[in-house]
């Protein structure tokens, strides 16, 4: 068996989220390569050599590759994936525009985000935004798979595996990338923080969202929000946890002003600790929270950052 | 141009759902069925596409079973001209749909293929970009604003860092993601004009797919219960335990 790991990078340096899913690899057994497609992608597949149980990367450098653009990118990973017996990356907004066009130009199925590897054909996933878990067996010659991050510890970096250039590259010329937006933070990135603080409609503004970022500084950790609060503007949207948001499991949660709709705990609700902050002692936060305070935010936020 | 917008009954999204009992799967007797949501975006962006005159004709597609007539009339409702029910009593997987929508897509030959990003029951947003493989077409997934111009279509997407844009070649297949946009009612007179709109009911034997999948569910278990939490009468007391309980700060 040899498993193809694509990985989650940004050209210059690698997602932390690589690591993880290299421990799925390790944990399905076999193989392990490493595809870093990219353009001046050199920095990215030197840091993925260094991952622990990765035999080899493989470094494709090219300008098509150095927007990720799917139609190029699927294409070049399906034609090199023939060769193994699993093909898997994150499931980050980049692994699932891929993964399932690859699967397709195979004829394979796909299996989304999985949670837990049983063996080399049978993973756990969840469904209905985990109100389910559901085991699942691949007879697919070619096995193409999301992992969900969070769910598997990071491999170290220690390892010094070759890198290896890939030579064909090809443009679908399909679709171009024009531009692109990024939030600006100087925080830790959401899904690999060991403590989010997260607020929501209770917050009120995105003026009044500052305690929130105070006590995330001052706990090192990643601001995140609900979906209530995306909407009404008060944070980017790249910041929402939930179901259709980002996946996260630190080990301190700190929900404040949030209610706890199910789509918002599909998000977080594998999170160590859990603590809620609420006027309201019926929110249903409270029935995941480990530690419920029901109370003001404005007056409990300010209150924790300063005992801390 | 034509539009081709395809949509998903699935298990209301305000529904709490119960694994059965044998483990075979989640009980879905007597439960709220409804339009997955990001299908009723899907729609309403096909809809204003047609608004502005730049859609002449939208069909909506729905693969199902036999109810699944319920929402592809809310689809038509909303806007839709036509609908085309692919019959089917099996769960099919991502791939069978994709495989079927690029039948129904080659015979309908529109410029947009619209849905969702993905299906609030199985989660796993798949089927646009696995129809956009098989088509051969450019895929704007999670995109959350559009604007189509001659035979181009620009897309805004959410991606993890912010937004991305990309300019594709039609036809192409895009996919809703919340943002896109604020997804109307369907108003009375509407739901009364839309029984009288062309309904053409198919199978997936019509389209000569074959549906059998190689992904089998051998259970299906609830979540771990987490321990049951406590309420603390004060901020003093929340850093206490963080500090010497779970030891977390």
């Amino acid at each position: 068996m040899s498993i193809l790991v694509i990985a989650d990078h940004h050209n210059t340096d690698l997602t932390p989220v690589t690591a993880n899913v290299v421990a799925a690899a390790k944990a399905i057994g076999g193989d392990i390569h490493v595809l870093v497609a990219g353009a001046g992608a050199q920095a990215a597949a030197d840091a993925a050599a260094k991952l622990e149980g990765v035999s080899k990367v493989l470094l494709a450098d090219n300008a098509a590759y150095g927007h990720q653009l799917a139609e190029n990118v699927a294409a070049l990973v399906a034609e090199l994936g023939k060769g193994y017996s699993h093909i898997l990356t994150g499931a980050t907004a980049n692994g699932k525009n891929i993964a399932p066009r690859v699967a397709a130009l195979l004829d394979v199925e796909q299996i989304s985000e999985i949670i837990a590897v049983e063996s080399a054909d049978t993973f756990k996933r969840p469904i209905y935004a985990g109100s389910a878990i559901a085991t699942v067996q691949s007879s697919d010659a070619i096995k193409v798979i999301t992992v969900r991050g969070t769910a598997f510890d990071a491999v170290a970096a220690t390892g010094s595996a070759a890198v290896e250039a890939v030579a064909e590259a090809k443009d679908a010329g399909l679709s171009s990338f024009v531009g692109e937006e990024l939030a600006a933070s100087d925080r830790p990135e959401l899904t690999a923080a060991k403590v989010v603080v997260a607020g929501g409609r209770g917050v009120g503004s995105a003026e009044k969202f500052d305690i929130i970022y105070k006590l995330a500084d001052k706990l090192g950790g990643a601001v995140g929000a609900s979906r209530a609060a995306v909407d009404a503007g008060y944070v980017p949207n790249d910041l929402q946890v939930g179901q259709t948001g980002k996946i996260v499991a630190p080990e301190l949660y700190i929900a404040a002003g949030i209610s706890g709709a199910i789509q918002h705990l599909a998000g977080m609700k594998d999170s160590k600790v859990i603590v809620a902050i609420n006027k309201d002692e019926e929110a249903p936060i409270f029935q995941v929270a480990d530690y419920g305070l029901v109370a003001d935010l404005f007056e409990a936020v300010p209150a924790l950052e300063q005992q801390l | 141009m034509k539009v081709l917008v395809a949509v998903k009954r699935v298990v209301d999204y305000n529904v709490k759902v119960r694994v059965k009992a044998d483990q075979s799967g989640v009980d879905l007797t007597n439960v709220k069925m409804s339009m997955n949501p990001f299908c009723e975006i899907a729609v309403e962006e096909a809809v204003r596409l047609k608004e502005k005159g730049i859609a002449t004709e939208i069909v909506a597609v729905s693969i199902g079973p036999k109810t699944a007539q319920e929402q592809l009339r809310t689809a038509m409702a909303l806007g839709a001209d036509r609908g085309i029910l692919v019959e089917t009593d099996e769960q099919l997987g991502s791939l069978a749909v994709a495989k079927i929508l690029a039948k129904v897509a080659a015979e309908e030959q529109p410029q947009i293929l619209m849905m969702g990003k993905q299906s609030i029951d199985t989660d796993n947003n798949q089927t646009t970009q696995m129809l956009a493989a098989l088509t051969g077409y450019a895929q704007g997934t999670f995109a959350s604003e559009l604007t189509v111009a001659g035979d181009k279509a620009t897309v805004k997407r959410e991606i993890d860092g912010g937004l991305q844009t990309v300019e594709l070649k039609l036809p192409a297949v895009i996919s809703a993601d919340l943002r896109l946009n604020e997804p109307r009612y369907a108003k009375l007179p509407d739901i009364m004009k839309a029984k009288k709109k062309p309904l053409d009911t198919k199978t997936p034997a019509d389209y000569g797919v074959d549906t059998a999948s190689k992904v089998k569910t051998l259970k299906v278990e609830p979540p771990a219960e987490r321990a049951a939490g406590i309420k603390v009468g004060s901020v003093e007391e929340l850093v206490n335990k963080l500090k010497n309980e779970a030891k977390v700060v």
